[in-house]
């Protein structure tokens, strides 16, 4: 930063404004770029050579060609529990959270009394620590005894098993992750109040009623927050972990029915020091990331809608 | 009865007046089923934090009682003390403040630098970086976290605070992001009449720049301050000692070792929590402007 100030006091003729500019551009990109190089793109390039190596971290890696890839996909049904799970949650959740958060935006956006206090509401949960939000699920969420089974006993039944069985365990998770969508609550109501109220004055004098006017004007209008809202979704959802992690140990628990992705590469990383073989799975899940990404953007030419074009 | 008047100028009003009533009408009903929808939803979404601060009240026999109890009595206040004896709350949370604010200011001051260079300095290769800048928030964290934690491990930073702060002070992509949008909103006369004065870019980004960022840059202190106070991975790669636990962890492993003593749980989990929602009801503006900073570009 002293720097910059010393290439300023050069006399101005040594240097073309050009050349100053674009010194000054990289020193206050400095540390970006130091970073971008040091936490990015080196480790990133680390990875994809541990992958293909046996290393616990401590000792060389020793590499062992695809072996640990072959091993994935030919040996290994925690690996398979763990992608079978994280895909369910993505497939399941993301649709439903675009459901709900566009529902109650909607509502939101209405003209109606209150609207400040129920956005800060549904937007609470997304503020608690991870740990605290699992934990009280876990006790709500205890069977036949927990919170959730009072409605349940009130009408002498036992209930579901909700987080302790395994075809039980998933859907569960998919219900609390409903929870945590209140970032998304905020970005469909704003994307709501910028709709050009003239649109539905012209829809008004075509005598649109309110179906049509919501499939043909606020819809398109707000298709670029639900390809937002999906991109960043599917990353959030391939990386689902401290919930899981913490409401099962990491362990699981039942049946690996709660085994997400993050957390078997977590725990092949950390636990069983199979560093090698768990950058492995990082890389498969970065490829994958890449894929699912790339496809939505191409889908958005077909169906994402701009009004007057990008910036 | 409009028929029966003669006298054109009041059919109009009477018909007026009727239109108005029947719009009247259907706008309260309509506000009456919006509002049908919107408070279930809001109880459901204020539940856990009615059952949070409920059973921290609680004396152990009234944990799993039925019918559910949701106003203890007596109320067992002495759960908050015994959380905070037990977890040794305080010791984490000056722990968590410490990573939290050191965290923050490093990326306050690197991503608003960065973001100056890209917003407002004409230089060849900001393009680049921009898009660069771009493609690491499509990057998995599990694909950067054993590298990391292989060259921390060598530098002898694993069990310290170091890892969970060092790499805050060379910016956060979103942040980045989020600042480069808001300095190129600023008009460009303001810097280039400064530079014709003679003034450095250090001396436009802290005197021109900065004090009419001020918004922009609440909210990136306020996302990361957040995101740090909640972090809960990252102190579980990294710290082992517990003296060094942050409090989501501190939590966390209490848990683990004692079990469901909700009680103590719940106490500590409303500490942890109310801190945050205060300081959203403070600044719930900031909060929601910066949400939909983050998301203007679909």
């Amino acid at each position: 930063m002293a720097t910059a100030l010393t290439t300023e006091n050069l006399p101005r003729r040594r240097l073309s404004q050009g050349t100053r500019h674009t010194i000054n551009g990289l020193l206050f990109a400095s540390p970006w770029i130091v970073g971008l190089l040091a936490f990015w793109i080196y480790p990133t390039l680390a990875s994809a050579y541990y992958s293909f190596t046996k290393y616990n971290g401590v000792r060389n890696p020793q590499w062992t060609g695809i072996s640990n890839y072959v091993e994935l996909f030919t040996n290994d049904s925690e690996f398979l529990d763990a992608v079978y799970n994280t895909v369910y949650f993505a497939v399941v959740s993301i649709p439903l959270a675009i459901i709900f958060a566009f529902g109650l935006a909607l509502m939101l956006n209405a003209k109606i009394r209150a609207q400040v206090v129920y956005r800060t509401i549904y937007f609470l949960p997304t503020l608690v620590p991870e740990v605290a939000l699992a934990l009280v699920w876990l006790f709500i969420f205890t069977p036949h005894s927990g919170l959730i089974a009072a409605p349940f006993r009130a009408f002498g039944m036992r209930g579901p098993c909700w987080l302790t069985c395994a075809e039980w365990a998933r859907p569960t998770l998919v219900l609390l992750a409903l929870w945590i969508i209140g970032q998304q609550i905020i970005l469909y109501l704003a994307g709501l109040q910028d709709v050009p109220q003239d649109l539905y004055d012209a829809a008004d004098v075509d005598g649109a009623n309110f179906l049509s006017k919501f499939r043909n004007v606020t819809v398109p209008i707000l298709t670029p927050v639900i390809f937002f809202h999906l991109v960043t979704s599917v990353i959030g959802a391939l990386n689902f972990f401290a919930i899981p992690y913490i409401m099962t140990g990491g362990t699981g628990f039942p049946a690996n029915s709660t085994l997400f992705y993050s957390i078997y590469l977590y725990k092949n990383a950390f636990h069983y020091l199979v560093m090698g073989y768990a950058s492995a799975m990082a890389w498969l899940l970065f490829v994958f990331t890449l894929v699912v990404t790339l496809l939505i953007w191409r889908s958005a030419r077909l169906w994402v809608f701009y009004a007057g074009g990008e910036e | 009865m409009a028929v029966e008047s003669s006298q054109l100028p009041s059919t109009l009003a009477d018909d007026q007046s009727k239109r108005l009533l029947i719009k009247r009408v259907k706008g309260m009903v309509r506000s009456v089923l919006i509002h049908a929808g919107l408070i279930p939803a809001a109880f459901v979404f204020l539940l856990p934090f009615l059952w949070m601060l409920s059973t921290s009240l609680k004396p152990d026999v009234q944990f799993y009682s039925y019918p559910p109890v949701l106003i203890p009595s007596p109320l067992q206040w002495s759960n908050f003390p015994d959380a905070v004896t037990y977890i040794t709350f305080f010791l984490y949370m000056r722990n968590t403040l410490t990573i939290a604010v050191l965290a923050t200011v490093g990326v306050l001051i690197s991503s608003s630098l960065v973001a100056y260079s890209l917003a407002r300095i004409p230089w060849p290769g900001r393009n680049i970086l921009f898009i660069l800048t771009l493609a690491t928030l499509m990057l998995p964290f599990q694909v950067t976290m054993i590298p990391l934690f292989i060259v921390f491990k060598n530098f002898g930073w694993v069990n310290s605070w170091l890892p969970l702060i060092v790499p805050h002070w060379f910016g956060g992509a979103l942040y980045i992001f989020l600042l480069r949008q808001f300095f190129m909103t600023i008009p460009m006369e303001l810097s280039e009449a400064a530079r014709i004065d003679g003034a450095s870019e250090l001396k436009i980004y802290y005197s021109v720049l900065l004090p009419l960022s001020k918004p922009a840059l609440a909210t990136v202190a306020i996302f990361e301050f957040i995101a740090r106070w909640r972090d809960y991975i990252g102190p579980l790669i990294y710290l082992s000692d517990q003296e060094l636990y942050t409090l989501s962890l501190g939590i966390y492993e209490y848990q683990s070792q004692y079990g469901a003593e909700w009680g103590l749980l719940m106490a500590a989990s409303v500490m942890i929590t109310l801190p945050i929602i205060l300081l959203f009801f403070f600044l719930q503006k900031t909060f929601v402007q910066g949400i939909a900073l983050t998301g203007i570009k679909g």
